[in-house]
């Protein structure tokens, strides 16, 4: 009942809100649960073989013999009594060196007919031990008589008179054993008074059922260390509850811990599956590693393995991507109410299974009348053995059979889980082979079924590796011979729709990497660009949507683009169909990313049509498909100009806002590139975007936060706009994004500084109001990601122009750290590290240091580089330190004077001044040692 | 037969059946007179194939196994009631079986369903033909009530007037939203197997055959 008031809860919670977005939080919060539950019974089953004794069960079997001990023949023993006194935290009373063996406590019992006994209660259960040796009242651990599953069982075993007495005082006995041991839970009373572990399975069920969370985590972090940590805060009790092991389920603290698991869950019903996995192993696994039970290593290694059962399962299913999410398995409950599909549905599978040809048609066109989009339906068919049944009659020779499964299949299909079923029961091979049948009605009905069932990886790796891939293909050379329009009444309707199926079961199967290979290698690009030239809708967007998904594979950009496939998406734009749209603009984005592309593009028109989508911003996932196509064509610069003309970049900065960020990315990312333009920067400022730019930067999306600050960054350009960043506090944003994790953030953020300090207003003394910022930056040189380093150099030379910063940095040690990164290949990194290099000469004796830290050889070597702008930094670095004669002896013995020489005769006024005024530092250097040698 | 006559047979023939050519009514021709036998006609007497020889043709040719079915194809090619299938009723009946358009073959199909020919197809013929359409499972108490149950899924599905029976309207409705239900009482058409294995038995191309 609990769980149920929480449940209805949260959902009034959630509806309250009434927000798409918290209602498919609650269903995934809901498929976790369900996850959890499945993962707890499937544990469980494992589990309960294997429960064992734990302190409480032990300390209440001894409290309550010790009710019924004392003289007198009634009495069951004579005495029972702990050896030790001390009761650690856990509830163990053995040492902790024989924890790690299991052992919960050493007991002496007095029976009234035998010697007393000295008995070990472990996990694994009761046994005599060797018995108090003479000296010190040290005990023999060694074991002397078989386990038994209990002490009341070992006692009887061992004592006759306890036996007796025993089976006397049954009535009492249980009585008492209610009273203590149930309270409001429901009496087990056909259970052995006497083992009340074997009540724990089903008095505890609902109580386990609370704690399912907590039990499947503590399963999976539990570390199986003996307690030796006399103050543990938590006592074994408690540790019981939560793995749901306690003999004595006392619903104070069960109910509340359950509470407890059920909000950590509902607060955050949409947090990511992991996410939500690590909150909980935090906080359970910090916890129970503490007080975590001592366990027999037999039984350590079973949970051990089971856990890792869990692991496995989890990790499995997270390697999975979004898409291939396979949900758990859940079976519907066995007393759960069925509906009446449920019952009829069976009928019909029985009369599958025991029918003729005849029977078959009839069942299965009566079954295709039920509403098979509903869960129920497909899922009672599964459950009644109907999928193996229709998967069955797909290997038979009856057509109308195989039609008559093929139309169910391909309904239910739409289930992952069925999914999963149907490639579980080897159905893929089947239904590839009809694919070869001469029925274009059955090839049509496979290809469909396997365009819903290739949705997850493993489906789709069993299509290829059954040469799917290459009969899918051969569907779609079908309606090749419609090419031409005038033609297009002549062929037949249905030879489209089999390419169309082929279609759409490859969009399904181009998912996969090896897919995209494998239908490239059966010639299905030149098909695929021969169907993008019909006009039929309902064909086009698989097409599409299947070369949207390769166009991610280098080759097949450099296809779609001799196939001249980007004219006909360009047309394509202009369709009615917004899917169709969407698709088109998707693999426009992803083969925008080659310069040529871009231009067939904007050739073909694609850019109007582009623009003129983004006015129509319902429909969100072509929205972002087009902000990405647009995104992308305007790396070009003709491009930018062309969306300048269509007014395209008003419309971007009016989607800033309130946007998913899908979208925002894309437009972002647009922005970025236009404001590379100084009209498009002005253009940007005027309509109001910087603010919306600014407040971006707070996200957390990775993606976005690189366009992010990219977009600002070629805004600060602008000094006009500079200022209202800065105002916005733009820049601390900024840098504070220098401590975001991801390397790509920070290196873009660090790029988009550089403007920043450079146009604003009393750089130095804004640099320096952030507290802790130069030596966050300094430190950033400590990173191994290229991008990054050369980020941060150039974010220092432009530091380092102010005196006081440059100063600050040198305290910071960046000499050293700059010295360091010398011996680099990277040329990107080598230019900046140069430039840097050379504004920090600036300072007291950094020059020095520079050269103390050998920094000046390996400049001496950029100087054979290629690229230009790196011998301009360096020969700048190199006159900067030259200024120092031990440096320009370096340089000397490294042969820079015959290389700068050379740069003296560059065309760069820059580079010529800089390699001159060096090669005169050397010279004169030169000159005063041959004055001071003669003279 | 001698040629003359044989010519002006196909002709006559070739010209009532839209759904074969002159060709393959020559064949047709040819098969029905090779299945015939060497009995020599009288004046005045037709010949044709009898229940028994047509019976075995279904079953040889086609696959047809059902006993109650391919009397009622017979009845169906039959359509004087003479008892024997003539050589008009051989062309005009397979041009159906073979290349009959869906309203050809509803009509067909409703014809061989409807035992007693009442215009109705009633619960007791579903029961009728349907009736070892189920493996007998020993466990039921009542075997026929697997039969029966599926003669009201059958009536659920079909019956649209919801009368208790199946009218031709029902029948071709239920059969134009689901074509899987043309043959819903049993395979009185051939499958595409046999079929195709048919056509080209019997209508070889004749430069084929002079090359032999």
């Amino acid at each position: 009942m609990k769980e149920d008031t929480s449940v209805v809860n949260i959902l009034d919670k959630i509806t309250k809100e009434e927000d798409p977005a918290s209602e498919i939080k609650m269903k995934l919060g809901k498929l976790l649960e369900q996850l959890d539950l499945h993962l707890l019974n499937h544990s469980l089953r494992h589990i309960s073989l294997e429960i064992r004794l734990n302190p409480t069960i032990v300390k209440n079997d001894i409290e309550l013999l010790k009710h019924f001990s004392g003289k007198g023949e009634q009495t069951v023993l004579e005495s029972i009594d702990y050896t030790s006194d001390y009761e650690f935290s856990n509830g163990c009373r053995a040492p902790p060196w024989r924890q790690i063996h299991g052992e919960i406590c050493y007991v002496l019992v007095k029976p009234h007919d035998v010697e007393t006994l000295c008995i070990t209660c472990s996990a694994e259960g009761v046994f005599l031990n060797g018995g108090k040796t003479n000296d010190e009242g040290e005990i023999n651990y060694e074991r002397k008589s078989e386990i038994y599953k209990d002490l009341v069982t070992f006692l009887k075993e061992k004592s006759a008179k306890f036996s007796e007495n025993m089976s006397k005082q049954d009535v009492r006995f249980s009585e008492e054993w209610k009273k203590e041991k149930e309270e409001p839970k429901e009496a087990p009373k056909k259970e052995e008074a006497a083992a009340p572990r074997k009540a724990l399975p089903a008095s505890s069920k609902s109580m386990l059922e609370k704690n399912q969370i907590n039990f499947g985590k503590s399963q999976m972090t539990k570390r199986l260390e003996p307690s030796l940590n006399w103050k543990a805060t938590i006592d074994f009790k408690e540790t019981m509850l939560n793995l749901g092991l306690a003999g004595n389920p006392d619903p104070g603290p069960a109910a509340v811990l359950g509470k407890e698991g059920k909000e950590t869950g509902s607060s955050h019903p949409g947090r990511h599956k992991s996410l939500l996995r690590d909150i909980q192993e935090e906080k359970r696994g910090g916890r129970l590693e503490r007080s975590g039970p001592p366990v027999s290593p037999g039984r350590a290694q079973l949970i051990h393995k089971s856990a890792e059962k869990i692991e496995e399962m989890i990790s499995e299913s997270s390697s999975e991507s979004e898409e291939d999410e396979e949900p758990p398995d859940h079976r519907q409950e066995a007393n759960a109410d069925l509906p009446s599909e449920y019952w009829q549905i069976q009928k019909l599978v029985k009369y599958l299974k025991g029918g003729n040809q005849t029977a078959t048609v009839i069942a299965l066109c009566s079954m295709k009348d039920f509403n098979l989009a509903q869960e129920t339906c497909q899922l009672a068919i599964r459950d009644v053995g109907g999928l193996e049944v229709l998967i069955n009659l797909l290997d038979t020779d009856e057509v109308k059979c195989k039609i008559g499964s093929l139309k169910i299949l391909k309904e239910i299909s739409h289930n992952p889980q069925i999914r999963r079923n149907i490639v579980d029961l080897g159905g893929l091979p089947i239904l590839v082979n009809i694919l070869d049948s001469p029925h274009k009605s059955l090839k049509c009905l496979a290809a469909e079924t396997i365009a819903n069932v290739a949705k997850f990886r493993r489906a789709r790796r069993a299509v290829r590796r059954h040469g799917g891939i290459t009969k899918l293909v051969a569907l779609l050379d079908c309606a090749q011979n419609s090419g031409e329009p005038a033609q297009s009444s002549l062929y037949d309707a249905r030879d489209v729709e089999v390419a169309r199926c082929g279609a759409l079961a490859l969009w399904s199967c181009s998912k996969s990497y090896a897919n995209k290979e494998a239908i490239r290698r059966a010639g299905g690009i030149l098909l695929l660009a021969g169907l993008l030239k019909t006009s039929h809708e309902n064909m086009l967007i698989p097409v599409v949507g299947t070369l949207q998904e390769c166009a991610s594979e280098e080759n097949y950009r450099a296809a779609i683009k001799a196939e001249r496939i980007i004219e006909n998406l360009v047309k394509n734009l202009n369709s009615e169909n917004e899917q169709l749209q969407e698709h088109c603009a998707m693999a426009i984005y992803q083969c925008a990313e080659d310069k040529e592309t871009r231009d067939l593009v904007r050739l073909h028109g694609g850019l109007k049509p582009l623009a003129s989508l983004l006015n129509n911003t319902d429909n969100k996932e072509r929205l972002a498909a087009v902000t990405g196509a647009i995104w992308k064509c305007s790396i070009s610069k003709e491009n930018v100009t062309k969306f300048r003309e269509y007014k395209a970049i008003e419309t971007l900065v009016g989607l800033l806002t309130d946007q998913p960020e899908e979208v925002l990315v894309n437009v972002v990312g647009a922005l970025g590139e236009c404001c590379q333009e100084y009209e498009n920067r002005v253009l940007v400022r005027k309509c109001g975007g910087i603010q919306p730019l600014v407040n971006l930067l707070v996200g957390i999306n990775q993606t976005l936060l690189v366009n992010v600050t990219k977009a600002v960054g070629a805004c600060a350009v602008e000094p006009e706009s500079m200022m209202i960043i800065d105002r916005l506090d733009g820049v601390r944003l900024l840098w504070s994004l220098l401590k975001n994790p991801h390397p790509d953030v920070k290196a873009s953020a660090a790029w988009a500084l550089c403007p920043c300090i450079q146009n604003a207003k009393d750089a130095g003394e804004m640099v320096r109001s952030f507290v802790g910022g130069l030596e966050l930056v300094v430190n950033l040189l400590k990173s191994d990601n290229k991008e990054v380093l050369a980020s941060v150099c150039a974010a220092i030379t432009n530091i380092a122009k102010d005196q006081e910063n440059l100063a600050v940095i040198t305290d910071h040690g960046v000499v050293p750290l700059l010295s360091k990164l010398a011996n680099t290949n990277n040329d990107k990194l080598r230019r900046h590290l140069a430039e840097a290099i050379s504004r920090c000469c600036m300072w007291g004796r950094n020059r020095v240091t520079f050269g103390e830290y050998k920094a000046v050889a390996p400049l001496v070597r950029y100087l054979k580089s290629n690229d230009a702008n790196v011998h301009r930094a360096t020969a700048q670095a190199l006159y900067q330190l030259s200024e120092d004669a031990d440096n320009c002896i370096t340089m000397h013995e490294n042969g820079a004077v015959k290389l700068l020489l050379d740069m003296v005769g560059s065309p760069d006024q820059d580079l010529q001044e800089a390699a001159a005024g060096c090669i005169s530092n050397i010279r004169r250097l030169a000159l005063a040692t041959e004055k001071a040698r003669y003279t | 037969m001698n040629r003359k006559k044989l010519q002006k047979l196909t002709d006559t023939l070739t010209k009532n059946c839209k759904h074969f050519n002159k060709f393959e009514v020559n064949c047709l021709i040819n098969l029905f007179y090779n299945l015939v036998g060497e009995v020599t006609e009288w004046q005045g007497i037709t010949i044709g194939l009898d229940r028994n020889a047509f019976r075995n043709i279904l079953h040889m040719t086609f696959g047809m196994t059902d006993d109650m079915i391919m009397d009622r194809v017979f009845r169906g090619f039959d359509k004087d009631n003479d008892g024997c299938v003539n050589v008009s009723e051989w062309i005009y009946g397979l041009s159906i079986f073979l290349r009959g358009t869906l309203e050809e073959k509803m009509k067909y199909c409703f014809e061989v369903f409807d035992l007693n020919g009442d215009g109705f197809i009633s619960k007791e013929e579903m029961f009728h033909m349907l009736k070892n359409s189920l493996l007998k499972q020993p466990s039921e108490e009542d075997p026929d009530e697997g039969i029966k149950d599926l003669v009201e899924i059958t009536l659920k599905k079909m019956d649209h007037d919801h009368d208790g029976k199946l009218s031709f309207t029902d029948y071709e409705q239920a059969v134009r939203e689901e074509t899987l239900l043309l043959e819903a009482f049993g395979p009185c058409l051939p499958d595409p197997k046999t079929h195709m294995e048919f056509e080209a038995q019997v209508f070889k191309d004749p430069n084929e055959f002079n090359d032999i």
